[in-house]
């Protein structure tokens, strides 16, 4: 009997990998190209949560600018978490960066006095706007570029503020998984309570993303892994992924596509921008 | 004395210039090549210098490739007139990449010129044959694809010039090697991605993959001359290299970081290399049963 050797897919159902020495080299080299080389800016400002996103955004610049050229902002409200704080004091305190804490309560009630039903959804929307606010603005007196801190997984399941979260012009880890993010944040040294705990939009006592997104992180990403190279929802089904949790994230991706474009514009002419008047971003 | 096959030298040196350009400052570029070139020249004259894909202007332009695209005598004169501020009446034959406009039709080329002391003569000129457009690349919205793979005679012998992916298409340096090629130009700008690997990005050691067989199958010398540098988000991988008709790295540059890669190629290597793996001689013998197959989708007869 002659030995049979099998391919097997059991690795699929695996979240993508990443070598982070690679990927840090990669990212340090983008924020230096888009900062120093591009814009002729040398500092960078980024609103620091004590999240694992942006503390990985603020190691990445410490090392791309120099820890003294970062500014990282705290911005709670009334209702954030202490450990939000404190767990950014940790990134603050292990890195030497430059650090304010601002806190938004004023301004997000300032509004919301007038707005009592509001529920969590909007509230929370206007806090995360209310952030970008204070974000651009401490930009425009630091001469520090906005570094966007969101990864690629809520990007594809829209799980962020439009226009909020996503507006910082540069923005090193869109383009990573959650999971990898994690990876990369142990590579990078991230103090290991902000890799550990739950990840939170810290909008409400107990909240968590994967109990809003009613899936895991690790489950997510594999699927959107091989949703992103084209495999259909009966493809993932038969590679092995659970039909419920591919229904769930095709719906939120297809559902959430217009959050990850620019306004529609409606075309009358044929210079309009961006459909005929087509120019790189760097140019 | 330079070493010789059949009464010619063979030993040559050559440099390629990892650039990463300023988008759209196609003078500004130019007169950094007059840099470089200075700076190349104070060490040694070679015989050819190689530019990457669209070395004074940035690869991807969209719509500004209109703005940028010069004529293939404009550009020559732009790139000579750069070498003489940088080295005076040196002779040198020069290669780069740079984006064509041709009585209005567009095409993404590469330029080979022969600077004598006080002329200098356009040797070739190829058109991106492939024009990737797809993902990230959309080069067909804005350029014409070239028609022709032609070999051509330069100091160094027989150069076939392809652009980026046209060294995808195995047919390609397949072809240029049966028509006499010794030495494959690739011009490129390639933007990075794969973070899986072992030491670097996947889509580096991708291309060294190919540039390495394609160099190993034909017994030819390629010099792989990349862009660098980041264009919105999307970095270019450098690594230019000097590969020899046995698939050996010679020489090759990081991803990142402008620089000039110094080295020398000897044709007597390809013949060597061809001696001992005879697959171009080969494929000549075969080529024909290959061509002449009616199940492959050849137009019958010339177009004409």
């Amino acid at each position: 009997m002659i030995a049979v050797v099998r391919a097997s897919h059991t690795g699929l159902l695996a979240p993508p990998g990443i070598n982070s020495e690679i990927a840090t080299r990669w990212l340090v080299a983008f924020l230096q190209d888009e900062l120093i080389v591009r814009r002729g800016i040398t500092r960078a400002v980024i609103g620091l949560s004590g999240g694992v996103d942006s503390a990985v955004t603020a190691y990445l610049c410490a090392r791309a600018l120099g820890p003294e050229n970062v500014y990282a902002i705290r911005m709670p409200y009334k209702t954030s978490s202490p450990a939000s704080l404190a767990d950014a004091q940790l990134v603050i305190d292990a890195l030497g960066v430059r650090a304010r804490t601002i806190e938004i309560t004023a301004a997000v009630d300032g509004y919301l006095q007038f707005e009592p039903d509001a529920d969590a959804r909007r509230r929370g929307n206007v806090m995360a706007r209310t952030r970008m606010v204070v974000l651009f603005d401490q930009s425009a007196k630091l001469d520090a570029l906005p570094v966007g801190t969101g990864n690629k997984t809520e990007r594809l399941l829209g799980y962020f503020t439009w226009h909020a979260d996503d507006t910082p012009p540069v923005n090193p880890i869109g383009d990573l998984f959650k999971t990898q993010v994690w990876e990369l944040a142990r590579y990078l040294g991230v103090p290991q309570v902000l890799i550990d705990k739950a990840p939170s939009a810290d909008l409400e006592a107990d909240q968590t993303d994967e109990g809003d997104l009613g899936i895991t992180y690790a489950r997510a990403d594999a699927i959107l892994a091989q949703l992103l190279l084209g495999y259909s929802d009966l493809q993932l089904i038969e590679r092995g992924f659970d039909a419920h949790d591919v229904a769930l994230v095709r719906r939120r991706v297809d559902s959430t596509h217009w959050k990850r474009h620019l306004p529609t514009t409606a075309m009358l002419t044929n210079t309009a921008i961006n459909e005929f008047y087509l120019r790189p971003v760097d140019y | 004395m330079a070493a010789r096959t059949n009464g010619v030298p063979s030993n040559f040196d050559v440099r390629l210039v990892q650039v990463k350009p300023s988008k759209g400052r196609y003078a500004e570029n130019l007169a950094q090549a007059g840099n470089i070139f200075e700076q190349i020249v104070a060490e040694k004259t070679p015989d050819l210098i190689v530019f990457p894909e669209g070395a004074m202007t940035g690869y991807f332009l969209e719509g500004a490739v209109y703005d940028l695209a010069r004529s293939a005598p404009v550009f020559a004169g732009d790139l000579v007139r750069a070498w003489r501020e940088g080295a005076g009446d040196r002779e040198v034959e020069l290669a780069s990449g740079f984006y064509e406009n041709d009585d209005g039709t567009y095409y993404n080329s590469a330029l080979y010129v022969r600077v004598g002391r006080k002329d200098h003569e356009i040797l070739h000129v190829h058109r991106k044959m492939f024009l990737p457009t797809y993902g990230v690349f959309d080069e067909a919205r804005f350029l014409s694809r070239g028609r022709r793979l032609q070999t051509f005679e330069t100091r160094i012998g027989r150069v076939a010039m392809l652009i980026c992916e046209d060294v995808w298409h195995a047919i390609m340096p397949t072809i240029a090697a049966i028509k006499g090629a010794r030495v494959l130009i690739v011009p490129s700008a390639a933007p990075g991605r794969g973070i899986e690997g072992e030491s670097e990005l996947t889509s580096i050691t991708r291309w060294r993959e190919i540039l390495r067989t394609t160099a190993s199958e034909h017994g030819v010398y390629v010099l792989y001359a990349g862009l660098t540098g980041f264009e919105g988000g999307k970095g270019m991988t450098g690594s230019s290299s000097i590969i020899d008709p046995r698939g050996v790295v010679t020489v090759e540059a990081p991803e990142f970081g402008e620089c000039v890669v110094s080295g020398t190629i000897d044709l007597r290597e390809a013949d060597l290399a061809r001696a001992t793996l005879p697959l171009l001689g080969d494929l000549n013998a075969v080529l024909p049963d290959l061509l002449l197959d009616e199940e492959l989708p050849l137009p019958k007869g010339r177009p004409s």
